[in-house]
């Protein structure tokens, strides 16, 4: 039994690695590691693969915002060329550059660029995946208020549990059960997109700095609106310490609580995510730079490889991103009025 | 004017590449480290080490990203240094 899985997983592995076409433009680029970024970074077009000449691409609403104008809905392939496919066709006052992003012809133009973009189509899609799994656990519990969990409930609960019981529980304290709906949230988008990003053809969501940095400062928010006193005593007169050394103190703590643990949060999910995919394209683009089978096949192997490692890192870091928000919530709500074990 | 100009750029991709490197020492010398404590611990108490794993792997992530980290600064400087294959 366990020999046939591991046939079938090992087919299915180099099976999908074989119809990663997007990874054949790198042979026609003369910077041979162009691809790396262009995958990783965010775009107006979903690029999926290209087989010779055709590019098989979706092409995504561009929306802006603009004081005179109003709102105006484009699609990416105005601003391409149709021949070529090139970026940097100006269509009604605006182009796209070089570094995929929207700009107006006249420099002094103001506008907001509300496209949807490569990742905002994959966070609808995560979002989708999401509500559709959600709902319907939960949907189960309705119906069945008593019973044991069969289906999507089934394969759901442990995970809840878990989150609950060895997450918010034992870092929240006793207002746990007010704060576990967030540390959910968080903790299945993250996963979710995580995971959902290492499939060949998706979208680096949550490798995209400003997805982390907004998950990053929805925690800020929760921690800080919900201080306590003993919180805020914490950071502007903290017990214990030399009157003189506060001037310096306090700052710390104040840029501790509002830019230090924000911005690892949010530098931890983006460089583990980004880098993962880096690694994997960079494995794939030794193939294209060597243009040997001696090179290809271990190659091959190591992208295998990493791509499972990469599924591990996968839910350790929804896992490290929920439990350092427990964390810090935690701090903010604690109850330090029953004299415990602190050096204060 | 020209040979000083690639100069810089040989500069950067040295920069880039020692970098990494020595990122990568960093980082083996830390996990390394958490996995022979792990190692020890397992071996005092056998019973102890489903948890014992669990811990090891959750803080081998945290510092393999301080690694990555550091992997992604270089990267940038390789890739934008003007420099082509």
């Amino acid at each position: 039994m366990i020999r046939k899985s591991f046939g079938l997983t090992l087919l299915l592995s180099v099976l999908l690695l074989a119809l990663s076409p997007s990874v054949f433009a790198a042979s026609d680029e003369e910077n041979k590691t162009g691809f790396i970024m262009h995958h990783v970074k965010d775009s107006h077009e979903w690029h999926f693969a290209t087989f010779g000449d055709t590019h098989v691409t979706l092409s995504l609403p561009v929306i802006i915002y603009s004081s005179d104008r109003g709102f105006e809905f484009y699609m990416s392939s105005d601003f391409q060329d149709p021949v070529t496919h090139a970026f940097g066709v100006e269509h009604e006052g605006y182009y796209i550059d070089s570094h995929d992003k929207l700009q107006a012809v006249d420099e002094n133009r103001s506008f907001i660029d509300l496209s949807i973009t490569k990742n905002v189509a994959m966070m609808f899609l995560v979002i989708t995946v999401l509500l559709i799994v959600a709902l319907s656990a939960s949907g189960f519990y309705k119906k069945n208020p008593n019973k044991a969990p069969k289906g999507v409930a089934s394969v759901l609960e442990p995970l809840v549990i878990f989150v609950r019981d060895e997450i918010a529980l034992p870092n929240i304290g006793p207002r746990y059960r007010q704060f576990t709906p967030y540390l959910l949230t968080l903790f299945f988008f993250i996963w979710f997109g995580n995971l959902l990003g290492l499939v060949p053809g998706a979208a680096n969501l949550t490798g995209n700095i400003a997805v982390t940095a907004t998950l990053a400062i929805f925690t800020t928010i929760v921690t800080n609106v919900n201080g306590n006193k003993d919180y805020w005593k914490h950071i502007f007169a903290t017990p214990g310490v030399p009157v003189a050394l506060l001037p310096v103190l306090v700052p710390v703590e104040i840029l501790g609580a509002f830019v230090t643990k924000p911005f690892a949060l949010m530098v931890r999910l983006f460089v583990a995510i980004t880098a993962g995919h880096i690694v994997i394209l960079s494995f794939i683009g030794l193939i294209f730079i060597f243009e040997s089978y001696a090179v290809g096949l271990p190659s091959t192997l190591m992208v295998i490889f990493i791509n499972v490692i990469e599924l591990l890192v996968a839910s350790i870091q929804a896992y490290v991103f929920t439990l350092f928000s427990a964390m810090y919530i935690g701090s903010a709500v604690a109850d330090h009025s029953h004299g415990q074990d602190h050096a204060h | 004017m020209l040979t000083s100009l690639l100069l810089t750029a040989g500069y950067a991709l040295l920069g880039a590449g020692l970098g990494a490197g020595i990122v990568a020492i960093g980082a083996g010398l830390g996990i390394g480290r958490i996995g022979s404590q792990a190692m020890e611990g397992i071996a005092r108490q056998p019973e102890a080490a489903g948890k014992i794993q669990t811990a090891m792997l959750i803080i081998a992530a945290l510092i393999e990203v301080v690694s990555l980290f550091a992997v992604v600064v270089c990267l940038l400087i390789a890739l934008n240094g003007n420099i082509t294959f």
